[in-house]
């Protein structure tokens, strides 16, 4: 399948999203560590080629979220992201 | 996952299909009764898990097309090289189970609350999670003023034809087919635009809330002509597919 074929947003990883956090996330706003643009996570820029998920700042670009998983463990990089403000809906 | 199931938060559940319901050529309605399913708000999605008789499992996202307290119904279109989509559009019978879990999402939902104006912005399949939420607004009696802008390639590609021709009051639906067009077609017949949006959506000082469902060229071609009308950007919430059918 072609790499822009796999391009989604950040509502399709809703469901890992909660798996990670808890709650949901994809209403809270997210702020860019590299451009520090403010948005929803719903925004970002996902693509899925498993086990991997990179979710991408959808103003500049830059990686905001990495997640990588596999039976046991997940993997979680969040050095592009500057803040997510998590409110409980 | 065990942790996810002692936390609470998502569990895999065994859905049945109870029905189908062909849209159009391409586009199937699948209704599902799950075991432990505690309901939905209109706009929100689930997953759904395949898992082949070797193991090997493909997990996918589909928006949820009924109200809620209505039966759990999800709209796929049929998508050629997909792995999931065939199987859901064209094999699946009554009776057959597979796994889903849900529901997702936080963001793209619209309770009925608020008197703001509603703009509904919709590209092909984009309509289903923009359905739960007319279907829902008709369920609670709102009168919010709520306009659908569906963008199909055909006549024969308009998914719900049959329903968003008898709107509830209050709710009004503009077509544009952006590829062939019925004889005598007097509606709009192109792609989104700004002079479009200019004619359809209300002036931004009247404060609307906006959700746009389509691919991504579809969602940003519309976000970006909204935004150039006025709107703020964070009033305009979005949800992009792409083709992993």
């Amino acid at each position: 399948m072609k790499t822009e074929a796999m391009k989604v947003d950040g509502n399709a990883i809703g469901g890992l999203l909660i798996e990670i956090f808890g709650t949901d996330v994809t209403g809270s706003i997210g702020v860019c560590g590299s451009c520090g643009a403010e948005d929803y996570v719903a925004t970002l820029e996902v693509y899925m080629r498993a086990p991997g998920v990179v979710g991408r700042c959808k103003t500049c670009g830059a990686v905001m979220i990495r997640i990588v998983r596999s039976e046991t463990r997940t993997w979680l990089d969040l050095s592009g992201t500057r803040t997510i403000e998590i409110v409980e809906s | 996952m065990a942790g996810a199931a002692l936390l609470g938060r998502l569990t895999w559940l065994v859905a049945e299909v109870v029905d189908a319901v062909q849209e159009t050529p391409r586009v199937r309605t699948l209704v599902l009764e799950a075991d432990g399913w505690a309901g939905h708000r209109a706009g929100q999605h689930l997953d759904v898990r395949l898992t082949a008789e070797g193991g090997y499992q493909a997990e996918r996202s589909y928006s949820i097309a009924s109200a809620p307290g209505e039966p759990l119904g999800i709209t796929i279109e049929l998508l050629d090289d997909g792995e999931v989509s065939p199987y859901l559009v064209e094999e699946v019978r009554d009776g057959d189970r597979f796994e889903l879990r849900g529901p997702i999402g936080g963001y793209f939902v619209w309770d009925g609350s608020g008197d703001a104006p509603v703009l509904l912005i919709a590209g092909g399949s984009g309509v289903a999670p923009l359905m739960s939420m007319i279907r829902h607004r008709a369920a609670i009696g709102s009168r919010t003023p709520t306009r659908l802008l569906y963008s199909s390639r055909s006549w024969d590609d308009v998914i719900y034809r049959a329903e968003l021709e008898q709107p509830a009051g209050g709710l009004e639906v503009v077509h544009t087919l952006t590829r062939s067009q019925p004889s005598g077609w007097t509606g709009y017949a192109r792609r989104i635009d700004a002079e479009l949006l200019g004619e359809v959506a209300w002036p931004a000082s009247e404060g609307p809330r906006v959700f746009i469902c389509g691919s991504t060229r579809f969602v940003d071609a519309a976000a970006d002509g909204l935004v150039a009308m006025g709107y703020p950007p964070l009033s305009i919430r979005t949800e992009r597919f792409g083709a992993t059918g």
